[in-house]
């Protein structure tokens, strides 16, 4: 199977790799939302992370890491990019299906879009808790499979 | 030598044909193309000359009769004559009786080609064991001893693995086999025209092979039955004309199998030589992988190994991620994360490598035309990748804080 240009694109160059601290720094700052999904026995682990100015409450900065095939590493750096300045609630109405039609991800790979969509929530999910946001029910909602 | 890209390192998934074979397939399509078939005129008798020849060269490479010799459409098919012919015609009792037909010992890191017709032969009333390979991957004669029943009838193992490359103690346990008389049947299709192979020494009953693997064509192979000490008798799988002494009906592929035998008369005469060539260059790979990388781990046992095939694990990184680095090189991933299903490599899982680093494992597979500078090249390049990956890696940077990754509540999908 052939990958499309934007996959190899964001494969190639990745943008936003990193994170705001190592895993015991990243617990302790509430500006900061972490989402790790995935396992490694299935062949996935996303880690996403965004940090909130919190004037004004919009995702300033986002990071990823990530252990996955191509289309995973490619929707993650994507969901970094279209993470930055949006609201939160803004972040959560990202769908799986919009990276999957930005990246043109075959069928096959559509997990790897939903396992993007699931950091992205886990991450807000996270910030919230920390700083004493109520966590809506639909927060949590698993993306479309 | 310049170094031409995409370099293929897929040689246990198939090979190219050698052009020697090709050349001597070449008459065979527009010139000698009776039907072997056809015994009152001379189209047929050039035919069947052509395979006769064939049916010599391939008998050589065995060590065996060539009336020993079976040709098919490829080790597929070898596989499903031999298990399924042998079952049937060994059966202790008879199908829809209510009995145990009959016990066969196989592995669970065998081919699919071997494990669905054993499975078939469950639903049919059979009973199969399916042997857990020790974590080298080398399947012993004591392993094979402590299930055999007093119902045995046949044993099927590989010879040597396609995925990791081990070799099993096929004479061995051919040598049980023949105490006890059971058949025994190797699926050889990774061994055979590699290795030296004599299926008198070796005491193998039956034997699979693939034109494919070993520099022929595609689709044609060959099964090795045994016709003397003991002779071994098959149920036909199928049925029509009667070619190939009733085995296997069917008009002979003729081209095919001239490409068979040529390609076998081939390997036997360089076996050696490019066997050595072959150890040299996977040495040299694994080594140049091993130096430039820390958290790897070569799969199988060290030694009891082919030349040319080597599974390597990358603690850290995802292998399908790992192969799109080194989109030049064609290997192939022991992840199959690309199904839905999610499911490693069920060799790798077998051996008891863990499903994480069965999803960071790679098959290198050498070939007749490998150059050392290939095998730099994909040093090089798969170091470089790797350590790329890990600077992506969420688990490498776990792993480095000092968290233990088995800890971890992981969010199974
Ligand atoms: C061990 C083994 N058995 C059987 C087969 C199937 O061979 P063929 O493609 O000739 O049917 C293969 C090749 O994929 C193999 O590696
Ligand atoms: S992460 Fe599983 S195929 Fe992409």
């Amino acid at each position: 199977m052939a990958y499309g240009p934007k996959i190899i694109d964001h494969y190639e160059n990745p943008r936003n790799v990193g994170s705001f601290g190592t895993q015991q720094e990243i617990k302790q700052r509430t500006d900061v939302g972490v989402g790790l999904v995935g396992a490694p026995e299935c062949g996935d682990v996303m880690q996403l992370q965004i940090k909130v100015d919190q004037a004004t409450g919009k995702i300033q900065d986002a990071k990823f890491k990530c252990f996955g095939c191509g289309s995973a590493i490619a929707s993650s750096s994507l969901a970094t990019e279209w993470l930055k300045g949006k609201t939160l609630d803004e972040g959560l109405a990202i769908k799986n299906t919009e990276i999957v039609q930005e990246l043109s991800l075959p069928p096959v790979k559509i997990h790897c879009s939903v396992l993007a969509e699931d950091a992205i929530k886990a991450a807000i999910a996270d910030y919230k808790t920390k700083n004493g946001i109520p966590v809506d029910d639909h927060d949590h909602e698993h993306a479309h499979h | 030598m310049a170094l031409t890209l995409p370099i293929y390192l897929d040689h246990a998934a198939t090979t190219p044909c050698d052009p020697r074979v090709v050349e001597a397939m070449l008459p065979y399509f527009t010139k000698v193309y009776g039907n072997p078939g056809s015994r009152n005129h001379r189209f047929g008798w050039e035919a069947e000359d052509g395979v006769d020849r064939a049916r010599q060269q391939v008998a050589a490479l065995l060590g065996a009769n060539e009336k020993e010799i079976v040709f098919t459409s490829g080790a597929t098919e070898s596989n499903n004559l031999a298990i399924k012919g042998a079952a049937e015609m060994y059966e202790k009792a008879s199908a829809g009786s209510g009995q145990c037909r009959g016990h066969i010992i196989t592995c669970k890191i065998e081919h699919k080609a071997v494990l669905d017709p054993c499975k078939r032969l469950q639903k049919e009333g059979f009973e199969v064991t399916y042997l857990d390979p020790p974590r080298d991957g080398v399947i012993t004669r004591a392993m094979v001893e402590a299930v055999l029943r007093p119902d045995t009838i046949l044993v099927s193992l590989m010879w040597a693995n396609n995925e990791i490359g081990t070799v099993s103690e096929i004479r061995e346990i051919g040598a049980l086999c023949h105490e006890r008389e059971i058949v025994f049947h190797t699926d050889a299709t990774q061994w055979a025209g590699k290795m030296p192979t004599n299926v008198e020494r070796d005491n193998i009953d039956l034997l699979s092979m693939s034109g494919h693997k070993i520099y022929g064509p595609k689709g044609v192979g060959a099964l090795y039955v045994r016709r003397r000490k003991p002779r071994v008798r098959l149920v036909a799988q199928v049925d029509g004309g009667g070619q190939e002494r009733g085995f296997r009906s069917g008009t002979l592929n003729v081209t095919g199998i001239v490409g068979l035998g040529k390609a076998c008369e081939i390997a036997m005469a360089e076996m050696d030589h490019e066997g050595e060539r072959l150890l040299r260059l996977r040495k040299r790979l694994e080594q140049g992988i091993a130096g430039g990388l820390d958290h790897v781990q070569i799969n199988g046992h060290a030694d009891k190994r082919l030349p040319h095939i080597t599974n390597i694990s990358f603690g850290f990184v995802e292998g399908e991620s790992l192969m799109m680095a080194c989109k030049d090189i064609a290997m192939s991933s022991g992840s199959a994360c690309t199904s839905a299903s999610l499911e490693p490599s069920y060799v790798l899982k077998g051996l008891g490598i863990g499903d994480d680093l069965a999803h960071s494992s790679l098959r290198f597979s050498l070939g007749r035309w490998t150059t050392e500078a290939e095998v730099d090249y994909t040093v090089s390049k798969v170091v470089e990748s790797v350590n790329r990956l890990r600077g992506l890696s969420p688990l490498y940077d776990m792993f480095k804080e000092g968290i233990d990754l088995t800890k971890i509540e992981w969010a199974h999908h």
